[in-house]
């Protein structure tokens, strides 16, 4: 951590940045949260561990409006995302001086089902433990790092960063699970167990909209459901229709866009797998027009917005079923 | 002081459904809220904070106020009707508890929200203490006591019993209604799970913040402080933080098109959002940071303004444990309280 510190603070003194765009420590170690350093002694707060989760990327679209580059710290995985808002022209490259940071596999306290948490030890920056010594106010507990792991990371991308101006510490394989399994077992459903699924799960919605606002596929300057001019705006829900439709439409209009990058489902306060939803699109993608990744690169046009003589017909959808 | 054992409380629970609708702490799809109780019903009383409060009771996310439909030609208003049979909210937490308070001097007071009232009338609270408080509460700092909630009847799990005491006159009618269902019990024994409870209160280490600076005054004194500028940053300008507080009560009314009528609505609404108390002339909070500055000076200064001093915070740390950003009312209080203005 203390070279990302130093990396950073020299770049800031040469004036090749004008601030840099990381995490900074809470008032426990897992309550990080993403921060704007303006200055060399602000960054005595800066914190990279294990529960830097957040995906900075969609900060990058704020930061691209300011004066002078802004030096950001990207995981592998937040680089697919800061590709695509580049190629939706959300972000400024040009305005962002990218350190890709290695990445060993990202934690939640959600997922240390221990209770009056006061520390975990064990979740430095690099060679964290295999294990992970909770202490809490009731006594002390031993959680294995992968099941505190967020679900992201056990389906994990890959180690290679996307987009960037160097690269700084080692990232280790946490793949232990198939991505498309979850997905798979629903497909397996019968529409009424499919229906009960969705119903059971989607019925905790509180429509915050924290997996929207966290989205970075989800950067329209004015989203339909914020706006009074239609009926599609809506703070809570008049029918238990309505919290389906919201996520089915999301799911809809980040359809080819999204990177996967798994933020919807750390964020929301009623642990809704949404992810799920995004990944039956990339899914149906893959199969459809042969394997895709948002975000890989900012040049290859989307399956979705692309057309090519052998793509599917539409009738494709009754005869898949 | 009365008891029953923890294994007979679902005979509890459907002798309480017999007279009252029952909601307590139930868990679906892995997360626990309040929902109403039926024999499939997976009671959580484990889990210390449901992840949205029980406010929805008195005051749901979204109700209907009145449907307008065309009849005939004819126009035709149908109020909704208003709560009129009794119902029980069982294992509210002491902080939850005080939240009704606050939400009471808002929407109790004139003039009255005769939903909101109907509801307060018919419900009956049984609140229930905090065995394993999490570092993420501060309700000492608002002066709560989690190991003696208030509440129409209270109760304490004891290992394998649950102590039940009433302490009003709706408390004990309700207890009439389950009294061949408990058995008398010890005082001594519950006392004893309250020190517990509270040399775990002591070991917080949030439950001594200083409010120093807080109250009134801060309405003027904080308003244009910098250190609103370096907070607000990271907020994602998302509703977590109003939608699971037991004592935001901001709403917005909202007509929904029903095809040949109206369906008047209300809903809560966050000072979060863009959209907040937008007029015909626009919105008065331009920025995050206006939006990010108004929630925490409606909880620790404009409220306590109209309400004798009374904070509407009280310190029951979901915002802490559900921000997806991690910026919550204890970071704002020791923010200040560094800076020292």
């Amino acid at each position: 951590m203390q070279e990302l510190i130093n990396r950073a603070k020299s770049l800031l003194e040469s004036g090749e940045v004008a601030r840099v765009l990381g995490w900074r420590k809470g008032e426990n170690v897992w309550d990080v949260e993403p921060a704007f350093f303006g200055n060399v002694d602000e960054l005595s707060d800066f914190v990279y561990n294990g529960f830097c989760g957040a995906n900075l990327s969609k900060y990058m679209i704020e930061a691209s409006k300011l004066e002078g580059k802004t030096l950001v710290f990207l995981k592998p995985c937040d680089t697919y995302s800061f590709n695509q808002l580049t190629k939706e022209h959300r972000v400024d490259r040009e305005k962002a001086y990218i350190i890709g940071v290695g990445c060993e596999g990202k934690i939640r306290v959600e997922n240390i089902d221990a209770a009056g948490i006061l520390d975990v030890i064990g979740a430095d920056y690099p060679g964290h433990a295999e294990n992970l010594t909770v202490k809490t106010l009731y006594g002390d507990k031993e959680v294995s790092y992968k099941s505190a792991m967020l679900e992201r990371c056990h389906v994990c991308k890959g180690k290679e960063h996307m987009v960037y101006d160097e690269l700084m510490g080692e990232s280790t394989d946490t793949i232990d699970a198939d991505r498309f399994a979850e997905v798979a077992k629903i497909e397996a459903m019968s529409p009424e167990e499919k229906f009960a699924f969705f119903q059971s799960e989607l019925s905790k919605c509180i429509r915050c909209n924290a997996c929207r606002n966290v989205c970075p596929a989800c950067s329209c300057r004015k989203c339909v459901f914020d706006s009074t001019k239609f009926d599609s705006a809506q703070k809570a829900n008049t029918t238990s229709f309505e919290e389906k439709m919201f996520h089915i439409i999301r799911a809809f209009h980040v359809a080819g866009r999204c990177t996967d990058c798994g933020e919807c489902s750390r964020v929301c306060p009623q642990g809704i797998p949404l992810h799920l939803f995004n990944r039956k699109f990339i899914k149906d993608i893959n199969e459809l027009y042969g394997d895709f990744q948002a975000g890989a690169d900012i040049d290859t046009k989307g399956p979705l917005t692309n057309f090519r003589l052998d793509d599917c017909e539409p009738d494709i959808v009754t005869k898949r079923g | 002081m009365l008891k029953i054992k923890k294994s007979d409380l679902a005979a509890l629970f459907a002798r309480i459904s017999e007279k009252n609708d029952l909601f307590l702490p139930v868990k679906t799809a892995g997360k626990t809220n309040f929902a109403a109780w039926d024999e499939a019903a997976d009671v959580d009383l484990d889990t210390l904070k449901t992840v949205k409060s029980p406010k929805d009771a008195f005051f749901p996310q979204s109700e209907n106020l009145y449907t307008c439909n065309r009849e005939d030609g004819k126009l035709k208003v149908s109020p909704e009707k208003l709560t009129d049979e009794p119902f029980v909210l069982f294992g509210i937490r002491a902080c939850d508890v005080r939240a009704i308070d606050v939400l009471d001097r808002v929407f109790l007071s004139e003039p009255v929200d005769s939903y909101y009232a109907a509801r307060r009338e018919h419900g009956i609270i049984v609140s229930y203490a905090c065995n394993n408080p999490e570092t993420s509460c501060f309700c000492k700092v608002f002066g709560i006591d989690a190991a003696v909630p208030a509440g129409d009847v209270v109760t304490w799990m004891v290992g394998e019993e649950l102590y039940w005491e009433a302490k009003t006159e709706k408390g004990e009618a309700l207890t009439a209604q389950v009294r061949d269902l408990l058995v008398d019990a010890d005082v001594a024994t519950v006392e004893a799970a309250q020190a517990a409870i509270r040399s775990i209160i002591e070991k917080l280490p949030n439950s001594n913040l200083s409010l120093e600076g807080w109250g009134a005054e801060a309405a003027k004194t904080r308003f244009d402080s910098p250190v609103w500028e370096q907070l607000y940053k990271p907020c994602l300008a998302c509703g977590t933080c109003t939608f699971v507080c037991p004592t935001c009560q901001c709403y917005d009314i909202k007509d929904y098109n029903t095809g040949n009528g109206v369906q008047r609505f209300r809903c809560w609404d966050s000072c979060m959002y863009s959209d907040f108390t937008m007029m015909a002339h626009g919105n008065n909070r331009t920025s995050q940071m206006q939006r990010f500055r108004q929630r925490f000076l409606h909880k620790l200064a404009y409220y306590p303004a109209n309400n004798e001093g009374m904070f509407s915070c009280v310190g029951c740390g979901r915002c802490v444990d559900k921000c997806p950003s991690h910026l919550n009312i204890v970071k704002v209080i020791k923010a200040f309280e560094k800076e020292g203005v």
